[in-house]
């Protein structure tokens, strides 16, 4: 002991302090940089869309950086379009050292990786999922700004009213048609419980559910048809509808309309690319982003800049809701300045983002008692020129709405 | 239609909403849909068929190598704008070959090894095929688009789709090629020898290592077409493989292990029946009506419709 000189003495210090530093900051959580970890299906089923969906968490740590001031991480995993290896993602992302969790586009995988996420006290963010029941289980840490299927299938059926009104014309018979998983099947029930109570002009004559990996619809759309139906209500994915629209085409099906009151499927770009001039007219009544915040014209422009060959139309919401449920964590982030979870949890409870200060469709974005974001709101969009086109609200609309659908030589 | 100021408010619920029962004309419409896709299957489930009947192994890469046909139609289709039927022909010549390959290189080995070892063989060349599909096309659906895709065929009130008849009409001649082959040419007749009695046809001096590598190749080919033909009616992922392995279990399973005429029998009953029971039952209830009608065969005729009578 006798030998240690004032230089090891110093040096000794020096060295605790420094070991000791990053320690501390961890154990604070006052981290410089926020991990999240993004949850989405590349691959499988629903690999379109789930790489739609990256093409917002892609372009999210720029923008974020540049509006915000805050560094973020993306951490990337793919849950193959299966509820085990999501719900196994999210528990190696945990353990990978993620400070929060965003995903995971469908509702079964959601489900799976908020109770991962409320286990281990992690927030969770779902950035596009609308199983009511994901924010109806008290969870502390799940938290989510998308429309639950409910709230969706209102605005969408209350859009209908607008279809008819502004072009003049109603169906007086429809068929309702859903995919029978988790989304489609909360989608149904909310359907159920509104049609009634929103005096419709037409009269719904059959509902057909199906399964969304099904390789032929001939059965059900011989079932749609033979109803006589002037309007096909449609809750749809991506595969299924490509698969339902040829069949239709083939079976010389030509309904009034063809209408999703709020899913995927119908404005996807690989729809539009399939089915050429078959796409057109189709309707989606559905949430969208808002074309005049300021922070969506540098959210577009990012968008061109980083996939040139992309257009934002085709990506609209997915992409859009994929990076406002990470500027959500970053905000936070940037309110909390730690990277604990449960001051996370408690900072996203607080957020406050304004209706302009958001790239999605709605009101400010704030969490009530069940981490439910509530106002977003939806528009109607109809596929022209080979495009998803907003055709109402009329302040937002990009061209006129086209009701009957032409007939297609 | 009618214009909005004339409307009359509906009060609607989904549960109000009685099932309606089929017409005519639609039931038919759906029933020939369902034979025409079944003639499809049976081709398929033939090629296993075929298999099982003379080597006596249960292919479980059949799916895998329906997969891979169709890939090699829509490579055809987007680099050669060659049409799906007309890639057929050399698809089918080609997968003979492959076929050929892979019994003379690998599966002849494993033909006296136990059941569990053929079986584990097959399965991790499905699982080869998958994958390398998956590294080499991606996770996404692709589909060839010919011009008459969506056209359909009217006969009165009947819509016949186009593109099934053509698959359909494939797989008939397919059939009766393959029919004439077992029946009519001298390594047809070697290989039903080998079939009757492997050691009799050993003793008889046939070649059967190169039978049962024939054999495959038919079996093969038969995928070829099918693969072919499937492309023009559905998109294909490399995950499609095990759902139409399953499917051409049930299909031969019900007809009879290992007999031709069973196989395109079980293809037309699953066909139809699934249609049948998406129309008069619910969509939902159509590969559930596949699977209980194998449970029924199962329980009342084990050997299936057609089997037992030779091997």
């Amino acid at each position: 002991m006798g030998s240690m000189t004032r230089r090891t003495f110093s040096a000794a210090v020096g060295t605790l302090a420094l070991s000791g530093l990053p320690a501390r900051a961890k154990a604070d959580g006052a981290n410089a940089k926020l991990k999240i970890g993004v949850l989405l299906p590349r691959s499988g089923l629903q690999a379109l869309i789930g790489q739609s969906c990256q093409k917002g968490a892609d372009i999210a740590p720029d923008l974020i950086r540049q509006r915000l001031g805050v560094e973020i991480e993306i951490m990337n995993a793919d849950t193959e379009s299966n509820v085990d290896t999501a719900r196994s993602r999210a528990e190696r992302l945990i353990g990978e050292g993620a400070h929060v969790l965003v995903g995971a586009f469908d509702s079964g995988h959601t489900a799976a990786i908020a109770q991962v996420a409320e286990q281990h006290g992690v927030p969770h963010i779902v950035n596009i999922a609308a199983a009511p029941q994901i924010t109806e289980q008290g969870y502390k840490f799940v938290f989510r700004n998308f429309p639950p299927a409910p709230e969706i299938g209102k605005n969408g059926l209350v859009l209908l009213k607008d279809i008819f009104a502004d072009a003049k014309a109603a169906p007086k018979t429809a068929v309702f048609m859903h995919v029978n998983d988790t989304f489609g099947q909360s989608m149904a029930k909310g359907v159920a419980a509104l049609l009634p109570t929103l005096s419709m002009p037409f009269k719904l004559v059959e509902t057909i559910s199906y399964d969304p990996a099904a390789k032929d619809l001939t059965v059900e759309v011989s079932k749609a048809k033979a109803t006589g139906a002037e309007l096909l209500l449609l809750v749809c994915r991506l595969n299924d509808a490509i698969v339902l629209r040829r069949e239709m085409v083939k079976q010389r099906w030509s309904p009034m309309g063809v209408v999703s009151p709020g899913s995927p499927g119908l404005y996807e770009e690989q729809f539009a690319k399939v089915l050429g001039k078959h796409a057109q007219y189709c309707l989606s009544n559905t949430v969208w982003f808002n074309p005049k915040n300021g922070i969506t014209q540098s959210f577009a422009a990012a968008f061109k800049k980083r996939f040139a060959k992309d257009e934002l139309a085709f990506h609209g919401i997915n992409a859009t809701y994929t990076f406002d449920a990470i500027l959500i964590a970053a905000d936070a982030f940037k309110r909390a300045k730690t990277t604990q979870p449960k001051a996370l949890a408690d900072a996203i409870r607080q957020t406050n983002i304004a209706a302009t200060d958001r790239v999605t469709f709605g009101g400010p974005i704030k969490f009530n008692g069940k981490g439910q974001v509530e106002g977003n709101r939806s528009v109607v969009l109809q596929n022209l020129d080979g495009r998803p086109t907003v055709v109402l609200p009329k302040e937002y609309a990009e061209a006129k709405l086209v009701f009957p659908a032409l007939k297609l030589g | 239609m009618r214009g909005v100021a004339d409307v009359r408010v509906e009060k609607n619920s989904l549960a109000a909403c009685e099932p309606s029962m089929p017409t005519l004309p639609q039931l038919a419409n759906v029933i020939i849909s369902g034979a025409l896709t079944g003639t499809v299957y049976g081709l398929m489930a033939l090629g296993l068929s075929a298999i099982f009947g003379v080597i006596r192994l249960v292919n479980f890469a059949h799916g895998e190598l329906m997969t891979l046909a169709m890939y090699t139609a829509v490579v055809a289709f987007q680099g050669l704008a060659l049409d799906p039927f007309v890639t057929m022909v050399g698809a089918a010549a080609a997968f003979a070959g492959i076929g050929y390959v892979i019994q003379r290189a690998f599966i002849n080995r494993f033909v006296h090894r136990p059941e569990h070892a053929q079986m584990l063989l097959m399965i991790a060349l499905s699982m080869i095929i998958a994958n390398l599909l998956l590294l080499g096309f991606g996770p996404d659906a692709r589909n060839v688009q010919t011009s008459y895709q969506l056209d359909s065929f009217e006969l009165g009130t009947i819509l016949l789709d186009k593109a099934r008849v053509y698959a359909a009409a494939a797989a008939v001649l397919a059939t009766a090629v393959l029919a004439a082959f077992f029946r009519f040419t001298l390594t047809g007749k070697a290989i039903r020898a080998c079939a009757d009695n492997p050691l009799g046809a050993r003793v008889a001096g046939l070649p059967v290592a190169h039978l049962y590598a024939v054999t495959f190749g038919v079996g093969a080919a038969c995928v070829a077409v099918a693969g072919c033909a499937m492309v023009s009616l559905i998109d294909v992922t490399p995950t499609l493989g095990p759902s139409y392995t399953l499917l051409a279990f049930v299909i031969v399973i019900v007809g009879g292990l290992g007999s031709m005429v069973g196989a395109l029998l079980g293809g037309l009953l699953i066909g139809v029946s699934e249609a049948l029971a998406g129309v008069l039952i619910t969509p939902s209830a159509k590969s559930m009506v596949s699977f209980g009608l194998l449970i029924l065969v199962l329980l009342a005729r084990p050997q299936g419709l057609m089997g037992g009578g030779r091997r």
